[in-house]
C-alpha cells in the first residue's frame, strides 16, 4: 500500500461560464485497481475525464500521471504517455474496418513517417504485419475478431463500445479511462464487459471508469470516488459507499427514509 | 499640398462608405442565414447580382425604377426561397464540407445561368434621382451614393424593428439562440429557415439594384461582392446585425482608402487580407458574433 | 476501403498508357491526355487534403499557379534550368502551404473554407498585379520545353510519356500513402478528430503534412504545365479553376484513389466534347456539384460504392451476433 498511485487529482476546478463544473475535487487512483466515479447527472464525471485525457484545461488544480504534471497538455501528447481512454457516445472511425479501428490504437507504438510508408519500404512492410498481428490480438481479447473486415459503422451498439476499448487496448496503455462504457447494453453484454475488465485488472492495467449501471459497477470496482455537483462527496470501498449516507442523499433525495 | 490630400480622402470615404453599405447588406444576409441554419450561405453574391440584372431587364420592359426595384427584390426573394427548397432541404449529410460544396455549387450554377440569360456584357441601370454631382464642401457626392446610404440604412433600421418587435422576429433571434427551446416552444423551424432564405435574398437583391447605377450589373459581379459581404460579416462577427454594419463600413472605407493611397490594383485584395487576419486574429469578429 | 492487390492493376494500367498513343496517333487527343494527366495530379492532392484528411481547400489553384510561375519566371525571364526551377516551385509552394496552412487549419469548416478561398483569391489577385515579374493578364510566354541531355520534352508525344510517368507515379505514391500507418491516421482524422486524439496521432501537424504534401502535387502539376503550354496566364489558376478542382473529386469520389483519375478524366474531357455548348459549361459545373453533393455526399463513385457496401453488411449485420 505504500505504491506511489498511478494518477493523482489534487484541486481540480473548471467553470463553463457561470457553472462550475469542477469544483476542489482531489482524488489518487493506485496501480492495478479498477476505480469507479459515479454520481447523479450532470455532476461532473465526463468532464473530468475530458480533463484527465487533455481535452480541456482546468481553471485551477493538478493532475499528477506517474509523478509527472499532465494538466492543460493537448490530448495527444496525453495519449503518448500511456493514457487511452474511450468515450460516452462512441467515437469510432465508421468508415475504417473493424480491424482498421484497432490498428490506428498502435499508430503511437509505430514509427512509418509520410514518405516511408507511402514508398511500402521493407521495415514499413514488416511495421504493418505486426501491427495487424497485434490489432488482431486485441480484437480475440474483445471477443471481435470474426468481424474484422466489416465497416465500423455498421456494428451494434454493443459490439462498438467492445471495439472502442480493444482500440484503446491497443495503444497499450498503463491507464485506460471508460466513459459509460455499459451505457445501452442489454444484460448479457453488460456481464461480457464486466468480465473483460476483471480480465484487463488480471493483466495489470490500471481502470478508471465512469459509470450509472450500479451493478456493475459494484461487481468490478476496488474503489469508488462519488461526484456531485462537481464535488468529491465519498471515497472508499463500494460496500461503504453503498451504505454512505451523502451518497444516498444525492442519489435518491435527502428526504428518503432507508 | 494638405488640403488636396484631405478633399482625395473624402472622396475615397465617400465612396468607401457607399460600398461599405452594400458590404453591409450582404453581410447581414449571411448573418440572417447563419444564425437560422449554421450555414454560410455561398450564393449570397448571386443574389446581389440577379438582383442588379432582373431591376435592369425589369426597367427596359416598364421604365419605372420603383417597379423595377420592387419587382426585382421579389423576383429573387422568391428564387432565394426556391434555393432553400431544392439545394438545401432534401440533403442527405448535413456536414459543413457538404454544405459549402453544395452552395458553392449553388452560387456556380446561379452565375452560369445569368451569364446564358444575359450574356457577357455590363448592362446600365440609370441613377435613382439623376447624375449632377452634389457638393459636401470640397468633395463630390453623386445623389446615387446618398440613395445607397440612405436606403441602406433604412433597410438595417427596418430589420432591427422587425427583429425586435415583430413577433416572426423574435421567433428568429430565439432560433439563433436556442434552437431546441425553440422547437419545443413551437415554433416551426422550417419556416424560420425559409424566411431567413427570404430576407437574406431580399438583401442581397436590394443590395445590387443599389449599387447598379455605379457599377453596372454584370453577370459576374456576385462573386466578388458576395466574398467581401462575408469577409465584413467574420470582421463584425458572423451574425451579429451591428456587427455586419460595422465590418461592411470599415472594410469599404479600408480598401477604399487602401486603394486610393497605396494600390490601386490591389484593391481587392485588401478585403481579403482583412479577411485573413480576422479568422487568424479574431475569428468571433470585432463584436464577438456567436460561437 | 479494400486492400489495393498489389501489382495487377498497375501492370495493366502502365500497359494501357504505353499502347494508347500508337492507338491514338493524333496530336490533338495526346494533348487532351496530357491535360487529363495534369489535372489527375492536381486531384489527387486534394483529394489527400479534402476526400481521406476531410479537409476544406477551395484556394488549391493558388499552388497550380506558384509551380507554373515560379517555373514559367525563373525558366523564361532568367534562364534557370528548368527542373532546379522546379525545385524552386515545390520549395516555395511548400513554404507558402506552411505560413498559411498553419493558422488556417486551426479553423473548421466554414472558416477553413473561406481562409483557403481568401488565400486564393489574394495569389491569383498577385499574378494579376504583379505585371513586372508575371507579366499581368497577357500572361508570361517564351517557357522553354524540359529537357534530359539529347532529349527536349517539346512534342505532345514526348510530353504525354513525361507526364503520364508522373502521373503514374503520383498515383501509386498516393495508393501507397492511404494504404499505410499515415493513411489510416488521415482516414481516424476524417472520421472523429477527437478519437484520433485520444489515440496519440498529432492532428494539427498531420492536417499541416497533408495540406503541405497537396500543395506539392499542386506545384508539380503546375511546373508541368507551364512547360507544356510554354505560356501560363492568371486566368488559368482563378477560383473557378479551384471549385473545378473541388468538382472533379467530388465527381470522382472522395477517398478514392481511381476515382480521381476518373473525376480528372470525366471532368477534363466533358468540356472538349461539348465544345458546340462550351456557355454551358459553367451551369454544368454548378449542377453537378450541387447534385452529386446532395445526393451521394461522399462523391459519385465512393457513395454508389457506399450504396452496395450498405446493403452488402446490412444483410449480413442481421444474421450476425
Amino acid at each position: 500500500m505504500a505504491e506511489a498511485p498511478l494518477l493523482e487529482i489534487e484541486d481540480l476546478t473548471l467553470s463553463f461560464g457561470g457553472l462550475k463544473a469542477l469544483d476542489g475535487v482531489s482524488f489518487a487512483v493506485p496501480p492495478g485497481v479498477v476505480k469507479a466515479v459515479i454520481g447523479p447527472n450532470g455532476a461532473g464525471k465526463t468532464t473530468l475525464f475530458h480533463l484527465i485525457s487533455g481535452f480541456l484545461t482546468p481553471d485551477r488544480g493538478r493532475i499528477v500521471f506517474r509523478g509527472e504534471e499532465i494538466q492543460g497538455r493537448p490530448a495527444h501528447a496525453i495519449a503518448s504517455r500511456g493514457i487511452a481512454r474511450t468515450f460516452q457516445l462512441v467515437q469510432l472511425f465508421d468508415h475504417m474496418t473493424v480491424l482498421e479501428n484497432v490498428m490506428v490504437g498502435r499508430h503511437r507504438l509505430s514509427r512509418a513517417g509520410l514518405l516511408a510508408g507511402a514508398l511500402h519500404l521493407p521495415w514499413t512492410r514488416r511495421e504493418e504485419a505486426a501491427i495487424r498481428e497485434q490489432a488482431y490480438g486485441a480484437l480475440e481479447l474483445v471477443g471481435l475478431s470474426s468481424r474484422a473486415a466489416q465497416p465500423a459503422g455498421f456494428l451494434p451498439l454493443g459490439l462498438k463500445r467492445l471495439l472502442e476499448i480493444a482500440r484503446a487496448l491497443a495503444s497499450e496503455p498503463t491507464l485506460l479511462l471508460l466513459d459509460e462504457p455499459a451505457s445501452g447494453l442489454d444484460q448479457a453484454e453488460t456481464e461480457r464487459l464486466g468480465e473483460l475488465i476483471l480480465t484487463l485488472k488480471a493483466r495489470g492495467l490500471t481502470l478508471l471508469l465512469v459509470e450509472h449501471d450500479m451493478s456493475l459497477t459494484m461487481e468490478v470496482a476496488d474503489e469508488i470516488a462519488v461526484l456531485n455537483y462537481g464535488r468529491l462527496i465519498a471515497e472508499g470501498p463500494p460496500r461503504a459507499i453503498q451504505r454512505h449516507p451523502e451518497v444516498i442523499a444525492a442519489y435518491l433525495g435527502p428526504d428518503w427514509q432507508g | 499640398m494638405a488640403s488636396e490630400i484631405f478633399v482625395a480622402v473624402l472622396q475615397y470615404l465617400i465612396s468607401g462608405l457607399t460600398n461599405g453599405a452594400i458590404y453591409a447588406l450582404i453581410a447581414l444576409g449571411f448573418g440572417i442565414i447563419f444564425n437560422a441554419t449554421h450555414i454560410i450561405n455561398f450564393a449570397q453574391g448571386e443574389f446581389v447580382m440577379l438582383g442588379a440584372l432582373c431591376a435592369i431587364s425589369l426597367y427596359q420592359v416598364f421604365p419605372s425604377l420603383p417597379a423595377a426595384f420592387l419587382g426585382a427584390t421579389l423576383l429573387v426573394t422568391l428564387l432565394g426561397l426556391l434555393f432553400e427548397r431544392l439545394a438545401l432541404r432534401p440533403v442527405q449529410d448535413r456536414s459543413p464540407l457538404t454544405l459549402i460544396i453544395i452552395t458553392v455549387g449553388g452560387a456556380v450554377l446561379l452565375k452560369g445561368l445569368a451569364m446564358l440569360w444575359w450574356g457577357k456584357e455590363a448592362y446600365n441601370l440609370p441613377p435613382f434621382t439623376g447624375a449632377t454631382p452634389l457638393h459636401l464642401g470640397p468633395a463630390t457626392i453623386l445623389p446615387q451614393n446618398l440613395w445607397v446610404l440612405g436606403v441602406a440604412a433604412l433597410l438595417v433600421a427596418g430589420l432591427e424593428a422587425f427583429f425586435r418587435l415583430t413577433l416572426t422576429g423574435k421567433a428568429m433571434r430565439a432560433c439563433a439562440y436556442n434552437p431546441v427551446a425553440a422547437r419545443l416552444a413551437g415554433i416551426p423551424a422550417m419556416r424560420m429557415v425559409q424566411l431567413s432564405f427570404g430576407l437574406s435574398a431580399a438583401l442581397g437583391a436590394a443590395g445590387g439594384i443599389l449599387i447598379a447605377p455605379l457599377t453596372l450589373g454584370v453577370y459576374d459581379m456576385g462573386t466578388m461582392l458576395g466574398l467581401k459581404g462575408f469577409s465584413a460579416a467574420i470582421l463584425g462577427g458572423l451574425g451579429s446585425s451591428l456587427g455586419g454594419v460595422l465590418g461592411g463600413l470599415v472594410l469599404g472605407v479600408a480598401e477604399s482608402l487602401a486603394s486610393g493611397l497605396i494600390s490601386s490594383g490591389y484593391r481587392d485584395a485588401v478585403a481579403f487580407f482583412i479577411l485573413l487576419l480576422a479568422l487568424f486574429l479574431r475569428p468571433q469578429g470585432l463584436l464577438g458574433g456567436k460561437g | 476501403m479494400r486492400r489495393l492487390t498489389p501489382f495487377a492493376p498497375w501492370a495493366l494500367f502502365a500497359l494501357l498508357l504505353a499502347v494508347l498513343p500508337v492507338a491514338l496517333r493524333n496530336d490533338y487527343h495526346l494533348s487532351l491526355l496530357n491535360f487529363i494527366g495534369l489535372h489527375t495530379i492536381l486531384v489527387v492532392g486534394l483529394n489527400l487534403l479534402m476526400g481521406y484528411a476531410g479537409q476544406i481547400s477551395l484556394g488549391h489553384a493558388a499552388f497550380f499557379g506558384v509551380g507554373a510561375y515560379t517555373s514559367g519566371i525563373l525558366t523564361a525571364t532568367y534562364g534557370v534550368n528548368p527542373w532546379l526551377a522546379l525545385a524552386a516551385g515545390l520549395a516555395l509552394a511548400a513554404g507558402l502551404a506552411v505560413l498559411i496552412g498553419i493558422p488556417a487549419l486551426k479553423l473548421r469548416g466554414y472558416y477553413l473554407a473561406m481562409a483557403t478561398l481568401g488565400f486564393g483569391v489574394i495569389v491569383y489577385i498577385f499574378f494579376v498585379q504583379a505585371q513586372g515579374l508575371t507579366g499581368g493578364p497577357s500572361g508570361l510566354s517564351g517557357i522553354p520545353a524540359l529537357s534530359l541531355p539529347g532529349f527536349t520534352f517539346h512534342t505532345p508525344l514526348r510530353l504525354y510519356g513525361l507526364i503520364w510517368t508522373a502521373t503514374l507515379g503520383i498515383l501509386a505514391l498516393s495508393a501507397g500513402l492511404v494504404d499505410s500507418r499515415l493513411g489510416r491516421a488521415l482516414r481516424a482524422l476524417h472520421d472523429s478528430e477527437m478519437a484520433a486524439e485520444s489515440l496519440g496521432i498529432h492532428t494539427q501537424r498531420l492536417k499541416l503534412l497533408i495540406f503541405v504534401w497537396s500543395a506539392l502535387y499542386a506545384s508539380l502539376a503546375g511546373s508541368l504545365y507551364a512547360h507544356t503550354l510554354n505560356f501560363i496566364a492568371p486566368s488559368s489558376f482563378d477560383i473557378m479553376f479551384s471549385i473545378k478542382l473541388v468538382t472533379m473529386v467530388v465527381v470522382g469520389g472522395m477517398a478514392s484513389i481511381w476515382g480521381s483519375l476518373l473525376g480528372a478524366g470525366v471532368l477534363t474531357l466533358l468540356p472538349e466534347l461539348l465544345v458546340v455548348f462550351h456557355d454551358f459549361e459553367v451551369v454544368i459545373f454548378g449542377g453537378v456539384l450541387m447534385v452529386v453533393m446532395i445526393f451521394l455526399p461522399r462523391g459519385l463513385v465512393r457513395g454508389l460504392l457506399d450504396l452496395w457496401e450498405y446493403r452488402h453488411f446490412r444483410r449480413e449485420g442481421r444474421t450476425g451476433g
